[in-house]
């Protein structure tokens, strides 16, 4: 048997930001480090949720920790996206979350109406998912050792019947839907941040996704090969992962992906592509061809649904790979999130 | 969105195409070269060379100035940062540059000061908050930022701010563009002239191109209407056997360059005798000096500065590629040491850099369409 050692592939020498930013970075540590000696060997495509069998009852778990950076920002506060995060992270694993644990990292000097308003937020979050907060804990670090408050929230969900999430179930000529806009909660966070001085009308999307998957499901259910919340590294990395552990080529077309032009104004000015930026409050299905219709039928109906869109298709090539074509015929290949260009969105 | 979608519209774009495979024909070749990096990353975003005839073929050149920027310089600025109550600033595309300790950003996992600014007035800004450190901005970039590094350093004059100042990495486009018209193994047609730049400089000096070289320059915008109205333009005066300059970019770009910015570029700087540009060597009177009215505010007149001098991994053609010689894939280290996450020259750090373009948009796609001409 190998020491566990020789499993670790994590070569480099000190964590930079990058490693948190949701991108190559973080999958390399994640795969490298966290998978080998957490996991074992080989774990197969990791998810947003796994799933465990307790006495034979099937259950899926998650947790997601909150560090983002201002507390509040227009549209949203830690308090909302700590629960919509993990909500969100069971629902597009097929899962309804049922019951959440929170954790408060708090920074001593912390304002308690701060603290209030957001344990308030999240209460109301919660009430509005239909999921309960079942447990918790607090943890109080030096002043200056943390920065104001972060918060931790671990989710565990029903599994919803009619659905079977697995990236290795894509076909090529399967439909790549998206729920609505991207990159409003991203660009929302670097403009809350005022470093800019630039302004815009612009909120963060964050929300349940759950009620937009129950519809999906209902609808399209059996065509429904697999989903995800595209957060840290936006829609380009979620969908590079699923071309890699699925070794088919994602497609999409420019023209068809739908972007706020206030969102795509800030990332012509700053030299960002909207498809690296973070979301919170929408997800990406892979949908047999068959089912798409329905499915954008279905989406578009339910409430903030209406921008629904299938963005693209597998195709056989290119392998592994994901490919923006244009309307004029040029095309690009999309990589993963390199670095990190927003630092603590979430 | 206005002013990006019209230059943008697929029809006209189709319609530009096919007027540049008309012209172009199928008897020669064209070489031509885009100078600046917002140029070869826009050919690379809008996946441009999908469009363009196949006996059109574009070499990046020199126009990025994080890949210019010569390691030995990285080295200096943050031995700078490791003075006691120093901050350094610099742009985001600094931040993950290699110096031989590491990029600014590992610095700055490391416990040093290193910050993100959107310009160099936000540097100021940071003095300003910060009256106990001293903020030593980490400027770069041709003439398209040296007028707001120098309308900072004439501000913090103004104000009487004593613990600001500016480390000087500002070069000049023309004697760049000379250096790669003297380079023995470089053969071109023409130019796509830069965008930015000229908005400061305006479209006068380059008419020695033109003049004394013989090859055409059309100074261009970034979309990829401008980009492909501007190879129109090249290819009408080639084949009119012409060579002149020519402003595509006019809604921006007036003839004469912005006097304002010049003025306060000459105000704050002078040339330096020589300066090092990162695969191109030493070229003369090729960078900017921060000149002697000013010298409080410069950071290698008030520090130490080591003055490290690193020669690149031998192994890495950064100098070839630089001045379009080789393609980046044709590099030994390429996607191989040297990728984006761990770059190894600075052409693979910039999203402007040819390396990084090709690396990020293209170089699979070209392993695609390898594999099916075999098939």
């Amino acid at each position: 048997m190998l020491a566990e050692s020789a499993l670790t592939r994590f070569r480099d020498p000190q964590i930079e930001m990058a490693h948190g930013a949701g991108g190559k970075a973080s999958r390399k540590l994640v795969e490298g480090l966290f998978a080998p000696l957490l996991f074992g060997a080989a774990p197969g495509p990791l998810g947003d949720a796994a799933q465990v069998d307790i006495n034979g009852t099937k259950v899926a778990i998650t947790t997601d920790s909150f560090v983002v950076k201002p507390l509040t920002f227009p549209g949203g506060s830690i308090g909302e996206l700590a629960v919509n995060g993990t909500v969100n992270d069971l629902a597009v694993s097929g899962a309804k979350a049922e019951a959440l644990v929170v954790t408060y990292v708090l920074e001593a000097g912390l304002s308690t109406p701060v603290l209030e308003a957001e344990v308030r937020a999240m209460a109301k979050a919660a009430r509005d998912a239909g999921v309960r907060i079942a447990a918790g804990d607090t943890k109080v670090v030096e002043h200056g050792k943390a920065d104001q408050m972060y918060v931790t929230t671990t989710g565990i969900g029903r599994l919803l019947p009619g659905v079977t999430i697995d990236p290795r179930s894509v076909r090529i000529g399967d439909r790549i839907l998206l729920s609505g806009p991207i990159g409003d909660h991203g660009i929302t966070i670097l403009l809350a941040r005022g470093e800019l001085d630039l302004e815009a009308d612009l909120r963060s999307d964050t929300r349940s996704v759950l009620p937009l998957v129950e519809a999906l499901i209902r609808a399209a259910g059996p065509g429904i090969r697999w989903m995800r919340d595209p957060t840290r590294g936006g829609v380009a990395t979620s969908l590079n992962e699923l071309a890699r552990d699925c070794g088919l080529g994602m497609v999409l077309f420019e023209d068809q992906i739908p972007v706020r032009d206030t969102v795509r104004g800030a990332c012509e000015l700053l030299g960002l592509d909207p498809l690296h930026i973070a979301n919170e409050g929408q997800f990406l299905a892979v949908v047999s061809s068959e089912y798409a219709d329905a499915a954008i039928n279905a989406l578009s109906l339910a409430p903030g649904g209406s921008e629904a869109q299938v963005i693209g298709e597998v195709r056989e090539q290119p392998a592994g790979t994901v490919l923006v074509t244009t309307l004029y015929g040029g095309s690009r290949i999309v990589d993963m999130l390199v670095g990190d260009p927003l630092p603590r969105i979430c | 969105m206005r002013f990006v979608d019209e230059f943008r519209e697929p029809e006209l774009i189709s319609k530009t195409a096919e007027e540049i495979r008309r012209l172009a024909g199928t008897e020669r070749h064209y070489r031509m070269m885009e100078v600046c990096g917002g140029h070869t990353h826009a050919i690379y975003r809008f996946g441009l060379k999908d469009i363009l005839p196949e006996n059109i073929e574009l070499i990046h050149g020199p126009g990025c100035p994080v890949c210019v920027l010569p390691m030995g310089r990285i080295d200096d600025g943050l031995a700078i940062a490791q003075e006691p109550d120093v901050i350094f600033a610099a742009f985001g595309d600094m931040m993950r540059v290699p110096g031989t300790q590491g990029s600014p950003l590992e610095h700055k996992a490391r416990g040093i000061d290193v910050r993100i600014v959107y310009s160099p007035s936000d540097a100021l800004k940071l003095a300003r908050l910060n009256p106990d450190r001293h903020v030593m901005f980490f400027a770069i970039g041709f003439e398209t930022t040296a007028p707001s590094t120098a309308l900072t350093m004439m501000r913090a004059k103004a104000e009487g701010i004593r613990n600001f100042s500016v480390f000087c990495n500002h070069v000049t486009i023309i004697p760049a563009i000379r250096a790669i018209l003297d380079s023995p193994d470089m053969r071109l047609d023409a130019f796509i002239g830069p965008g930015h730049v000229s908005t400061v400089i305006g479209c006068r000096p380059y008419e020695w191109i033109a003049h004394n070289e013989r090859k055409p320059i059309v100074v261009s915008g970034f979309e990829p209407l401008d980009m492909l109205q501007s190879i129109v333009m090249l290819l009408r005066q080639l084949k009119a056997g012409e060579a002149r300059v020519e402003n595509q970019y006019k809604r921006v770009v007036p003839w004469e360059g912005n006097r304002a910015a010049l003025k306060a570029m000459a105000q704050v700087f002078q040339l330096r005798p020589y300066f090092e540009w990162r695969g191109l060597g030493f070229i003369s009177q090729s960078a900017l000096r921060i000149n002697d009215q000013y010298a409080e505010f410069d950071a290698e007149q008030r520090f130490e500065v080591p003055g490290i001098r690193v020669t690149d991994p031998k192994a890495a053609q950064c100098g070839e590629v630089l001045k379009g010689v080789l393609k980046p894939h044709q590099c030994k280290l390429f996607g191989r040491e040297c990728t984006p996450e761990h770059p190894i020259g600075a052409l693979m750090v910039s999203t402007e850099g040819s390396c990084a373009a090709y690396y990020n948009y293209e170089h699979r796609k070209a392993a695609m369409v390898s594999l099916s001409s075999i098939a």
